[in-house]
């Protein structure tokens, strides 16, 4: 089944690059808020789906990219392993190939890496329709360019996934959060502080006063590091990283324009007219920080650029003031590149003028 | 090993266009900064893989940025090759020069500019050597994960162009995950900047591109890498088994188990005879093939790993365990591993490493395959490799004095790694494709995957500048390559005709 669906896409594929018609892939429309607003026909690979294969022994498994996130967090989970980028669904019809294209990744991703520092290999359509595969199932590869990797975080412009193989990791054996009372100056302090002792940290948030710092591993491990930490244990932990990797947390219940910003680890909060503290969440030991602000623009660029990073209009924001400007010689590079698996510019081709590229 | 000119229509033509640039570098750079002479320039003549040697036309050594800008924008505007090399150890010819092209050295750039401690991050020069940076930051109670047995002396730079690995990544990742961003010069000559102190950059994921890219995208002249909390505690132990299968489906159990070893690596009977003579590691010479298993953290997790490994071994009816009691002896379990390639040494004139990649569950039966490969070639291969990542390296031993023996190494080299594609691997997991492994790639990949590559290369490099026929073979090479590769259930290239 998943062959004849490959073809029809195939055909799709060939046809759209003949006819230069747009065409806006579909996972499940999860998304839909986050990503580029794009026009065209759209190409459903939802049917795609099924695990493709899974070895728990070599800590890889190959999914069909229509696959909802969910149904694979269920097998990963009866074997004991999962995905350690913690990747957030927003809705629970969200697919892989959508979690892919987005490269999102949860609270782990500053201990245990980003979603494409796990993902083994591709197989996916280019503009040409042609069926290919990248990368493979394999712990190491360096044959070829790493276009595997280079698909997660890149919307679909490159072409339509069909199947992603990742690599996958135990369950921690235990895990526990403690809640400590402290400013966002002194927690960025602390987060990065704790960071580079050899503490099985695998999150740290601080949202309302409060330092969130989760701790994953053994069970002797684990209790280790809350003594040495401090801190209340928290209750409903569980609860509480689903609800910040998820957007459900009540910091994200808001019609405010919402920002993410990507900030060097430590530094200092960033000033921004309208603003206040609680108007922040910092997630990520620092590096990842949410702003609910109604601040112009130009404002949120300028001040991210300014600490160091850059910033990404999530939500409310218009989109073309979403992303941040880039280098006119970064920008041609990656104009090139997409250019280089879609030549007829077919692939969710709006999202080109946002995203940088 | 054969140089070819590319660009030029002719080697005539080529030899004309690189004489002007050398005569303009000598006016763009000190006149130490560039070498024409034969005798300095036989020095770059090949990297790791001596077999493959090529002159190259000068060589450069700028030590500014904008000095390889400047070297880059005129080899750009005549057309001329250039190719980039840090320390040369590089194991597939990733670095041989081109006779009519320019041989970059980045060994000028040398010094570690940023150490953030707080924020774990420092910042470097592309010719700093790999364990310098560890070295430097040590007294932070830090150090840099990828560990490549090379990294006393590869560095960085030559790193990221292979995304290479060690004997430490299957816990801590290979290079392509402890890189934060970059500096790199185009073809020609833009200074581009991607990523930096943070997790992501808005865009493609060009970072990811690059690593493991072999120098053929861009020339890398900065490099900021993440740095990782030392572990308290680290335990090695030493297992020896009596067959291969079982030290093979040992190396399943323990990840089957949940445990992430530090290190997992495997030795058998030929290599580990050649260690335990040179380095007297203490290594048991019957054994068919012993397991090097290093676990650290911190001290509770890593004491229950350790019994928890103790009995998988047993189960998995290992003949003998030992764990290293302190320093010293981890030190010496690991001294043979280490010695491993220069042991080899003495048990044949000539060793040839090959670099393929298997699913791990594989592991006996290709190893099986590799000894059958290598009575049929009448030449010995010794197996010494990151077993815990499936990443084999025989080692295919040979005398080059004896006619015939190179080309037949070569040849048994090449059916090892399509032996690794058959079993579901790769034809390389560390050491880059280069020019050794380029005929292979025909194995692994269709024609429309190759013709993908070149169009992501030709976004970069339009001219085909950088490090020109390295990594991603023709498809008029892979013509006359020309075997029927069995390609994902399908004949390869089946729109070219066989000849
Ligand atoms: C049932 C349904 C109802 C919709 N209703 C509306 C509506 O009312 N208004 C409206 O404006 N739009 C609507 N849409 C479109 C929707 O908003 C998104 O434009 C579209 O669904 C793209 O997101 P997605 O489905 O892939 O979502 P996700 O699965 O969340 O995908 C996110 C991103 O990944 C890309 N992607 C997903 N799968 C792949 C893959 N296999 N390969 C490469 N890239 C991939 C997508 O193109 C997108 O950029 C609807 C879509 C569906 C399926
Ligand atoms: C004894 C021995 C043991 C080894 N063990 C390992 C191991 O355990 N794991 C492993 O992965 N490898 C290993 N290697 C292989 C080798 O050390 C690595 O590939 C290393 O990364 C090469 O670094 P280098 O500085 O020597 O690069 P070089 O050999 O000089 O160059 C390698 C490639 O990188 C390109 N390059 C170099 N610098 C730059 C730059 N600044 N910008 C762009 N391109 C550049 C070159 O063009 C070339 O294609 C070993 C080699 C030896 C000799």
């Amino acid at each position: 089944m998943a062959d004849g669906l490959i073809a029809e896409l195939q055909e799709r594929v060939r046809a759209a690059t003949a006819a230069a018609t747009p065409l806006v892939i579909h996972g499940s429309g999860s998304k839909a808020f986050c990503r580029p607003t794009v026009t065209g026909e759209p190409l459903d690979v939802s049917g795609l789906t099924g695990i493709v294969d899974y070895e728990p022994t070599e800590l890889v498994v190959t999914v069909r990219a229509g696959t909802p996130l969910a149904e694979l967090q269920a097998a990963l989970a009866a074997e004991g392993q999962m995905l350690a980028f913690e990747p957030p669904a927003f809705a629970a019809t969200a697919t892989l190939g959508g979690t892919v294209a987005c490269g999102l990744s949860g609270p782990r991703r500053p201990y245990a890496g980003a979603l494409r520092d796990f993902v083994l290999g591709v197989r996916c359509l280019n503009g040409h329709g042609e069926d290919l595969r990248f990368g493979g199932q394999v712990m190491k590869n360096v044959a070829g360019y790493d276009i595997a990797r280079l698909q997660a975080g890149a919307y679909g412009r490159l072409g339509v996934l069909l199947e992603i193989s990742f690599k996958v990791l135990p369950l921690p054996e235990a895990e526990t959060t403690v809640a400590l009372e402290l400013s966002p100056a002194a927690a960025i302090e602390r987060m990065n502080r704790l960071a580079g002792r050899p503490l099985p940290l695998s999150a740290a948030a601080h949202i309302d006063g409060g330092l969130y710092l989760r701790f994953s591993g053994s069970a002797a491990a684990v209790a280790a590091a809350c003594a040495d930490c401090g801190g209340a244990v928290l209750t409903d932990a569980a609860a509480f990283w689903t609800a910040v990797r998820e957007q459900q947390h009540d910091f994200f219940q808001t019609g405010r324009p919402l920002w993410r910003l990507s900030l060097p680890a430590t530094a200092a909060m960033p000033a921004i007219d309208g603003a206040d503290a609680a108007d922040w969440l910092i997630d990520w030991g620092g590096a990842q920080r949410w702003l609910r602000a109604e601040a112009p623009a130009t404002a949120v660029h300028a001040a991210a650029q300014a600490a160091g990073g850059w910033a990404r209009g999530w939500r409310g924001v218009a989109d073309d003031r979403r992303w941040p400007v880039q280098p006119a010689a970064l920008q041609q590079l990656q104009h090139r590149l997409k250019a280089a698996f879609d030549p007829a510019a077919v692939f969710n081709h709006e999202a080109d003028a946002a995203g940088g590229t | 090993m054969n140089a070819t000119a590319p660009h030029g229509n002719t080697t005539a033509a080529a030899g004309a266009r690189l004489g002007e640039v050398i005569a303009a570098l000598e006016t763009l750079l000190p006149a130490e900064s560039v070498i024409v002479d034969t005798e300095p320039r036989r020095v770059y003549e090949c990297d790791g893989l001596s077999a493959y040697r090529q002159l190259p036309g000068c060589v450069v050594l700028p030590n500014t940025i904008a000095q390889v800008q400047a070297v880059l924008r005129l080899c750009h505007e005549h057309r001329v090759p250039v190719v980039a090399r840090g320390a040369g150890t590089g194991l597939s010819g990733g670095a041989l020069p081109i006779a009519e092209g320019v041989l970059l050295s980045l060994a000028k750039f040398s010094d570690i500019l940023e150490i953030d401690p707080l924020a774990r991050t420092a910042r470097v020069q592309p010719g700093v050597r790999n364990i310098s940076i560890s070295e430097a930051v040590a007294e932070f109670g830090l150090f840099y994960a990828p560990d490549p047995s090379s990294q006393i002396a590869c560095t960085i730079g030559g790193n990221v162009a292979e995304n290479s690995g060690g004997v430490h990544c299957l816990k801590y990742g290979l290079t392509v995950h402890n890189v934060l961003g970059i500096k790199f010069i185009t073809s020609d000559g833009e200074l581009i900047e991607l990523g930096g102190q943070t997790l992501d950059s808005p865009g493609l994921d060009l970072l990811a591109l690059f690593n493991g890219s072999e120098g053929m995208l861009g020339v890398i002249v900065e490099i900021t890498v993440k740095l990782l909390p030392q572990p308290p505690v680290t335990e090695v132990l030493l297992a020896a088994f009596d067959d291969v299968g079982a030290a093979g489906n040992a190396v399943a159990a323990i990840i089957a188990a949940g445990i992430i070893p530090a290190g997992l690596e495997m030795m058998d009977q030929g290599i580990t005879r050649a260690a335990e003579d040179f380095v007297h590691a203490g290594y048991p010479r019957d054994a068919a093939a012993i397991l090097l298993c290093e676990l650290d953290g911190i001290a509770e997790e890593t004491r229950a790993q350790l019994q928890a490994v103790e009995q998988i071994l047993r189960d998995a009816g290992a003949s003998d365990i030992r764990v290293a009691a302190d320093a010293a002896a981890r030190a010496r379990f690991w001294a043979g591993r280490k010695a491993a390639f220069p042991a080899s040494g003495r048990i044949a004139p000539d060793y040839y490493c090959m670099d393929g990649t298997i699913p791990r569950k594989c592991i006996a039966e290709v190893l099986e395959r590799i000894s059958a490969l290598a009575r049929e070639h009448e030449l010995e291969v010794v197996n010494v490799f990151h077993a815990g990542d499936g990443n084999l390296h025989p080692l295919v031993l040979y005398d080059v004095s004896q006619p015939g023996e190179l080309e037949r190494a070569e040849q048994l080299g090449g059916r090892i790694l399509e032996a690794c594609v058959a079993a579901g691997g790769t034809v390389t997991g560390e050491h880059g494709v280069g020019v050794e492994k380029i005929n292979q790639m025909c194995v692994q990949f269709s024609s429309a995957e190759l013709t993908q590559f070149h169009a992501v290369k030709a976004a970069f490099d339009e001219h085909g500048l950088l490090n020109p026929g390295k990594a991603v073979p023709t498809l008029n090479r892979c013509a006359e390559f020309g075997r029927m590769h069995v390609h994902h259930g399908q004949i390869s290239h089946p729109e070219l005709e066989r000849f």
